[in-house]
């Protein structure tokens, strides 16, 4: 029984298809890597999934219920389904500290010293611990991004959406970040994961994802996407990673 | 063996000329011109300065200022004009040296001569552009036999206007808190309904939108009138029976919401939205998002706009005129007609000068160090 169903969605920006009919199911505790060329959908999938963006048709079901289309709570579904952003998105006149309370009061009513103590546990597990009262223009981009996926974590979510969480660093900064996403799959964590990292998808992925045509081109396990790749347009791309020396 | 950066003679790419000469390593222009320019107009203005010093001096005598006070003051500056004679003489100077280091075939010490003669010159130019506005000025003041003095600046007259005058500039100090702190709130409020998301806020976006255009559209002094005459005359209950001052706070708080909507939604828009989408996806409501996220951060980006408009609505106070309120114009204007001179009015000008001035320095502050912060990444 899957945590997550996607089922046949489709979404249009004016002429140009998104998505057309695609389909996708998660396990629970399955890491499922999205991959493809840029403008393939991976990104725009995480933002339905997440509500932040509308589909056309299709509908998509958490625990087995619509969370698609009108009438749905988002502010619910979106205490269940974290998500990354590439750029951080971390407020930048909030604290650490401030940054990661704000949704468990605001949105869970916790009380002010439960949210407190929970996120000085959760920075000082990712060895942020002396950061809490700083603001992140101060952090490097590693350091801002773990603060982001904490913030995400602090509201307990079931799934964790992460788009291309380290398209944006410095190469020498992507690794602090994969550890973090390497220790969550090693916990459980359902994770749906847009990437450009080809070798970190082929480590951790439990099953990898090739979008083109709107669809889900090709899936499996990552052994064979990445080595017996079978549709004409997935040889294409990766032999294109390959040329560029990313796999 | 590959001859990989041999020339080819066909040149196939024509993306530039065939032969570049290396120009950049001529002669500095001669800047004599320029310099000897200099010293003649600083000559001129000095000239000038003391002929307009001796007219002023003659006239301050005859108006019954103290030789003791005068004499001094006349030589300190006559000598201090001669200040402007020190850039021009320096650029005479450098463009000599230049000239020799050229003749001698020292190129470089002759390029720093030349941007040092030039860069003399030209302040000498800002200098004398300066000082000709302070002659004109002078001469204005002393033209028809000190007619504009005794108009606008007769000192007796401010002397004896200023008590009165500035007590009554308490009541635009009232007028313009008690606005502003209104308007804070009224025009936030405006700037959230014209932002509100979505289909069903259409009607809610629309009427904010009517209300900006009407008002941004409608001269304050307009909206004065027609709040402080007409609300009266309606005998509307509540609204009808109000005090002046009280309907130059409605009525500006009117006008300047409107703006001041305008400042808070450009602040708001600039605010990039994957902010919103953050605190949306860790499932804040919109209201949230607004107060807890845009509305903070778009807060620090409006303060200098804001403080413009807030100059603004400080010397539209004086629009209360039009509705009778004894403010501090209305008082001048008091004062003036019983006199027949504007001196009290040169006050009341005065006064709204030297309130908005500390408040337009720190808007430049502010601005600049954003621009600052900006550059800085």
């Amino acid at each position: 029984m899957p945590i997550l169903e996607i089922k046949n969605i489709s979404k249009a920006y004016g002429s140009h298809r998104v998505f057309d009919g695609l389909t996708l199911d998660v396990e629970e505790h399955q890491v499922v890597c999205l991959i493809g060329a840029s403008g393939c959908g991976k990104s725009t999938l995480l933002r339905c999934i997440n509500g932040l963006e509308p589909i056309g048709s299709g509908e998509i079901l958490i625990h087995s219920d619509r969370v698609s289309g009108p009438g749905v709570d988002v502010n619910a579904l979106r205490r269940d389904v974290g998500i990354v952003f590439q750029s951080y998105n971390l407020f930048p006149h909030m604290t650490v500290m401030e940054n990661i309370t704000l949704a468990p009061r605001k949105v869970l009513n916790q009380p002010a010293r439960e949210a407190e103590v929970q996120a000085r546990h959760l920075l000082e597990r990712i060895g942020l611990g002396q950061k809490a009262n700083v603001y992140p223009d101060s952090l490097s981009g590693g350091q801002q991004q773990r603060v982001a996926i904490v913030r995400a974590l602090a509201m307990g979510p079931m799934i964790m959406l992460l788009d291309e969480i380290t398209s944006a660093l410095d190469p020498e900064l992507v690794s602090e970040v994969l550890n973090i996403v390497r220790d969550l799959a090693a916990d459980g964590m359902t994770m749906v994961l847009a990437t450009h990292e080809m070798g970190f998808a082929r480590e951790v992925a439990t099953k990898v994802c090739f979008l083109a045509e709107g669809k889900v081109y090709e899936e499996g396990p990552p052994e064979q996407i990445f080595s017996e790749p079978q549709g004409e347009r997935t040889q294409a791309f990766l032999k294109r990673i390959v040329a560029a020396g990313r796999l | 063996m590959t001859m990989a950066h041999e020339i080819n003679k066909e040149r196939p790419s024509g993306l530039f000329p065939e032969r570049r000469a290396f120009t950049s390593g001529a002669a500095p222009r001669d800047v004599t011109g320029w310099a000897t320019t200099a010293v003649i107009t600083a000559l001129v203005i000095v000239f000038a300065f003391w002929a307009t010093l001796r007219r002023l001096y003659g006239v301050s005598l005859t108006l019954g200022v103290s030789d003791y006070v005068l004499m001094p003051a006349a030589v300190i500056l006559s000598i201090a004009v001669l200040a402007i004679l020190i850039p021009a003489a320096r650029s005479v100077s450098r463009a000599r040296a230049a000239r020799q280091c050229v003749s001698s075939g020292d190129l470089v010490n002759a390029r720093i001569l030349t941007s040092a003669a030039s860069d003399c010159a030209y302040y000498t130019f800002g200098f004398a552009a300066l000082l000709v506005a302070v002659i004109g000025f002078a001469q204005f003041l002393v033209a028809n036999d000190l007619a504009v003095s005794r108009t606008f600046l007769l000192i007796p007259l401010m002397w004896h206007s200023f008590p009165l005058v500035f007590k009554a500039f308490w009541l635009n100090v009232y007028i313009f808190v008690v606005a502003e702190i209104l308007v804070l709130v009224w025009g936030l409020i405006v700037a959230i309904a014209r932002l509100m998301p979505g289909e069903t806020a259409r009607p809610i976006r629309a009427m904010a939108t009517l209300y900006t255009d009407i008002f941004r559209g409608m001269p304050a002094i307009i909206t004065m009138y027609l709040v402080g005459f007409g609300l009266p005359l309606s005998g509307v209950p509540l609204l009808g029976n109000l005090s002046a001052e009280t309907y130059a706070i409605i009525a500006l708080t009117l006008t300047f919401g409107a703006y001041v909507a305008e400042v808070y939604k450009a602040g708001i828009e600039s605010i990039h939205w994957s902010q919103v989408a953050a605190a949306r996806s860790l499932g804040l409501s919109y209201l949230q998002t607004m107060r807890h996220i845009i509305v903070p951060q778009a807060v620090r980006r409006i303060i200098p706009p804001l403080l413009n408009d807030f100059i603004g609505l400080q010397k539209d106070t004086a629009l209360v005129n039009v509705i009778g309120a004894i403010d501090a114009f209305n008082q001048a204007k008091i004062i003036s007609s019983n006199n027949f001179n504007l001196s009290a009015v040169t006050v009341v000008a005065f006064i709204f000068i030297a309130i908005t001035i500390p408040q337009a320095r720190l808007v430049d502050r502010m601005l600049e160090k954003d621009q600052r912060r900006l550059r800085g990444g």
